[in-house]
């Protein structure tokens, strides 16, 4: 209210918590989670798997609204899903029988023919799958249909675009190329963007900052800012330091990690 | 296909590839097309040969130019047409009053778990039961004329309807219903833009195998008790003694069954554009 735009935009999660029940037993998802990501930024989530860090991009995203806690834009609650946040899955989840640029144009419900012609003409330019438009999802690279399903996400302008590792099924020259692209679209369209893997590369390669989170119960270990000038060089010194201090984070966690190698 | 498939190929090598797409294909078409040919003409040849030289008894079994003579003549006599007609007739309007109602009963329960609960196990209970246990109540319920016949059809028609489209409804992948969450689809958005074509590829299965169940009721529907149709046809030709007449009704049976299935399959490529080839 008092605050600036930039402030009143922002996401807050405040004392989140996420509890499931699966056979009668309660598991802890998420402990009291704080976090604050201001407009426009790139944070990238890191944890191992059952860290519940997809379940706070759930969250985040309106799709799991059973939880304690305040998850905010600006003075919005969220309480389900909403244009106003993009999300892009691990899998492409393109409709098979929509070709690219149908499914592309499925993100713009209720928008008359012309403008989405052109809204979806220009994300098909953004994402680089000009020529691809009416090819069916089956006929595309993983790669491909990820831009296309980032295109999805992105077509309604969203201010959030929430990525649940988006290239853990890509491989690796694929997934470098990709995560250049992403940088791309976020330097030009300004979305803020919260990204969760477990490449730990990635997350620092992508990220403002790393927010690194650890397993039963799910919680916020530590918040690592990445000051790094862009575009990121992963094979420079500063980047290996970088690294080595969240492998650090999260080795010191298990006892002796490394007791089988030696 | 082809065309949707060369727009995926960048331009530059968009020709070659193209082009040895299509050569591949056609070849392979000829090839399959030669090779599948072979036994069914070996066979034929092998049994006109065999029943020319009298090496088996032409009163059972005739040559198949005496087959194709007979059917001719009866086309000729104008006797074949009615016959095909009432068959067809049969078919096509058990066939659809089947899978209306399945259509009807598999949207509900494929759609709505309450609905599944209260009346799927009953329909699996009356699925268990042979068709042909049917007929007698059928023919003391509504006669030996067409009502019976079509209900006949109607009931075989109706379970693989239903079940395929209850299935096709329950098995829609949850993470694309989702992806309609994401984007704030209601209800009926939801069904028209991601249920229905999602579920169409098994219902058209469904359809295709009721179809043959059909044909295989109207068989029996018309041995039972017609005095037209191609089942007819066939019971004539044994009471009287002539297997050209039974063999011809075979291959009448075979030529539309295969062609109204052609149709529904042909019909449905234009709905499910997207399947893989």
């Amino acid at each position: 209210m008092g605050e600036g735009l930039r402030q009143n935009e922002s996401l807050v999660i405040d004392g989140l918590h996420k509890r499931f029940v699966s056979q009668d037993r309660e598991v802890i998802a998420l402990q009291d989670i704080n976090l604050t990501i201001r407009q426009g930024e790139f944070i990238s989530i890191v944890g191992s798997s059952g860290c519940g860090k997809s379940t706070l991009l759930r969250i985040i995203a309106g799709l799991d609204t059973e939880y304690l806690g305040n998850v905010s834009i600006g003075s919005n609650k969220i309480l389900g899903p909403g244009v106003d946040r993009g999300i892009v899955f691990q899998e492409h989840r393109l409709f098979p029988w929509l070709t690219v640029e149908e499914n592309i144009a499925f993100g713009l419900q209720g928008v008359d023919k012309k403008a989405t012609q052109e809204i979806t003409k220009e994300h098909i330019e953004l994402v680089g799958l000009r020529t691809f438009e009416k090819a069916y999802p089956h006929q595309l690279s993983g790669g491909m249909a990820q831009r296309a399903g980032i295109a999805r996400a992105l077509v309604n302008r969203p201010k959030l675009l929430l990525l649940d590792e988006p290239f853990g099924a890509l491989d690796a020259f694929t997934k470098i190329q990709m995560q250049q692209e992403i940088l791309r679209i976020w330097q030009l369209e300004k979305t803020t963007m919260i990204l969760v893997t477990h490449d730990i590369d990635e997350a620092i390669y992508l990220g403002d900052q790393v927010v690194i989170m650890s397993s039963r119960p799910g919680k916020v270990n530590k918040i690592v800012p990445i000051d790094l000038p862009r575009p990121r060089d992963r094979t420079s010194d500063d980047f290996s330091q970088v690294r080595k201090i969240i492998y650090h984070e999260f080795f010191k966690e298990q006892d002796r990690p490394f007791v089988y190698a030696i | 296909m082809s065309e949707s498939s060369e727009a995926i190929v960048g331009k530059a090598n968009a020709q070659i590839l193209s082009g040895n797409v299509a050569n591949k294909k056609n070849s392979g078409v000829y090839g399959q097309w030669g090779l599948s040919w072979i036994l069914p003409l070996l066979f034929i040849i092998g049994w006109e040969v065999a029943a020319r030289f009298a090496l088996i008894p032409a009163n059972l079994l005739p040559a198949p130019s005496v087959v194709i003579a007979t059917i001719y003549q009866l086309l000729l006599r104008g006797e074949l047409v009615p016959h095909i007609g009432i068959t067809l007739y049969r078919v096509i309007v058990g066939f659809a009053i089947g899978a209306i109602i399945a259509t009807v009963l598999g949207s509900i329960t494929g759609y709505s778990a309450t609905y599944r609960r209260l009346l799927d196990p009953t329909l699996q209970a009356l699925r268990n039961i042979p068709s042909m246990a049917w007929v007698p109540l059928f023919l003391l319920w509504m006669g030996i004329y067409e009502t019976s016949k079509l209900t006949l059809i109607a009931v075989g028609v109706l379970f693989p309807v239903y079940l395929n489209l209850m299935s096709g409804i329950q098995n829609v992948d949850r993470k694309l219903i989702e992806v309609g969450h994401v984007f704030g689809l209601n209800s009926f958005q939801m069904i028209k833009q991601i249920i229905i074509p999602a579920t169409l590829p098994s219902y058209i299965v469904g359809l295709r195998s009721g179809l043959g169940l059909g044909w295989m009721f109207v068989v029996a529907a018309e041995i039972m008790g017609a005095s037209k149709g191609l089942g007819f046809l066939m019971i004539d030709g044994q009471m009287t003694g002539r297997p050209a007449i039974i063999l011809g009704s075979v291959v009448l049976f075979a030529v539309f069954g295969k062609l109204t299935d052609s149709l529904l399959a042909y019909s449905s490529k234009y709905i499910i554009c997207y399947r893989r080839s």
